[in-house]
């Protein structure tokens, strides 16, 4: 059948053509076309093919968001130094400019991939698989993504990461949630660090930020602790030791996990039949 | 913050989509956004005209229809509006609700003009 008589018009097929369907032509030659796909798609193909790497891997990864300054990187050093010698551990670090963290890393004998981003605000699944390739995953079983500190843009970039954490900080305000909803919403776990300035900043209440994020429908739990006192630290070294056990129990079953952001909500928003 | 990349990857898309349809141009794009997605209308308004300039997209009208932010609740059933920030269930209270609609970034329509007619084909049947 050709394409410009209208025999390959059948009734299964004239609904397409129909106003409002997908290859209805509009007045003046135009053609309307129903896409009805996510603009990141491009982004989100290649996370799901970086999940694939790190899975065939068993590798854990877990992407660390926050604004400057929260204490990610002060974080991860005291993690190595909790676990760095029953788990192996890299980190990709993503900043604007410097390779300050990735070198405050190397001090701890864990190799760290510096993605200085120029002027972008976020890590995308694209700059992580380039620096996946600069890692040898069969010789790591915990992976850690320092996202750039921006409380706004990391959180629409899905990088092939397992899991989100979210660090706030007990200087910033317990109205974070509140004000930041898209990154919030996106945390599998919420962490409150610099927990050791609690006594002289009361005005910050723990409580207050967790019933921010529960406002935003979040089940995500929120820990408490010091990376520089030490204090709340062992409840976040269980969270990562259980995490990675459930997950490699998962990837040797072949299957795998996605942050918790509603893994079904694009299905219900794009619907099917899109190119 | 990320609004040029997100028009760069809309105009990838949309591109690939007009050369799928042999559309010489790209009349009007439609998004579907949600105040959840992330990104803001305005702005991506804004950076539209530079990632399009010189593409068969660059005369394009851009439409962007805001989503509403709306939640069903887990325990009642209740599908309500609610705020960004505050996706508590409308009837009920409760925060363990799901979002049905609030984080759209979507390409939704496209309507492609001076569609180049398609090389006659022959006809697949044979003749009688």
């Amino acid at each position: 059948m050709c394409d410009t008589c209208g025999c390959n018009i059948t009734d299964a097929n004239a609904h397409l053509l129909r106003p409002g369907g997908r290859l209805h032509q509009t007045g003046e030659g135009r053609e309307a076309v129903t896409v009805l796909r996510n603009l990141l798609s491009e982004n989100d193909r290649q996370a799901a093919h970086n999940r694939a790497h790190l899975d065939r891997h068993q590798v854990l990864a877990v992407n660390l968001m926050s604004s400057p300054g929260a204490g990610k990187t002060a974080l991860l050093e005291a993690t190595i130094e909790a676990l760095g010698d029953t788990l192996r551990i890299a980190v990709i670090e993503g900043d604007l400019e410097t390779e300050n963290d990735a070198e405050r890393i190397r001090a701890r004998g864990v190799e760290a991939i510096q993605i200085t981003t120029g002027s972008a605000c976020h890590l995308d699944a694209h700059m992580v698989h380039q620096a996946l390739h600069g890692l040898d995953l069969s010789t790591i079983d915990l992976l850690f993504v320092e996202n750039v500190g921006n409380l706004v843009c990391p959180a629409s970039f899905d990088l092939g990461q397992h899991y989100n954490v979210t660090l706030l900080s007990v200087p910033e305000g317990d109205d974070k949630p509140a004000k930041y909803p898209v990154m919030f919403r996106a945390a599998d776990l919420v962490l409150l660090t610099k927990a050791d300035l609690l006594p002289y900043l009361p005005e910050f209440q723990p409580g207050r930020a967790e019933r921010c994020l529960r406002d935003l429908a979040s089940a995500a739990p929120c820990l408490s602790l010091s990376a520089r006192t030490g204090e709340g630290l062992a409840a976040w070294l269980d969270w990562l030791r259980q995490t990675r056990a459930l997950l490699v129990s998962q990837q040797a079953a072949g299957s795998s996990r996605r942050p918790a952001i509603q893994p079904e909500g694009q299905a219900l928003h794009a619907g099917e039949g899109a190119f | 913050m990320h609004e040029y990349s997100l028009c760069i990857a809309l105009l990838g898309q949309v591109e690939r989509i007009a050369r799928d349809h042999r559309a010489r141009r790209v009349a009007r794009i439609l998004l579907r956004l949600g105040p959840l997605s992330g990104a803001e209308a305005p702005l991506l308004r804004h950076a539209w005209p530079l990632a399009a300039a010189g593409s068969l997209a660059a005369g394009a009208e851009l439409v962007i229809e805001a989503a509403p932010v709306v939640v069903r609740c887990t325990r009642c059933g209740a599908e309500t509006e609610a705020a960004p920030n505050r996706l508590l269930c409308g009837a009920c209270g409760d925060w363990r609700t799901r979002l049905v609609s609030g984080d759209e970034l979507l390409l939704a329509h496209l309507e492609l003009a001076d569609i180049e007619p398609e090389v006659p084909r022959a006809c697949a049947s044979p003749s009688p």
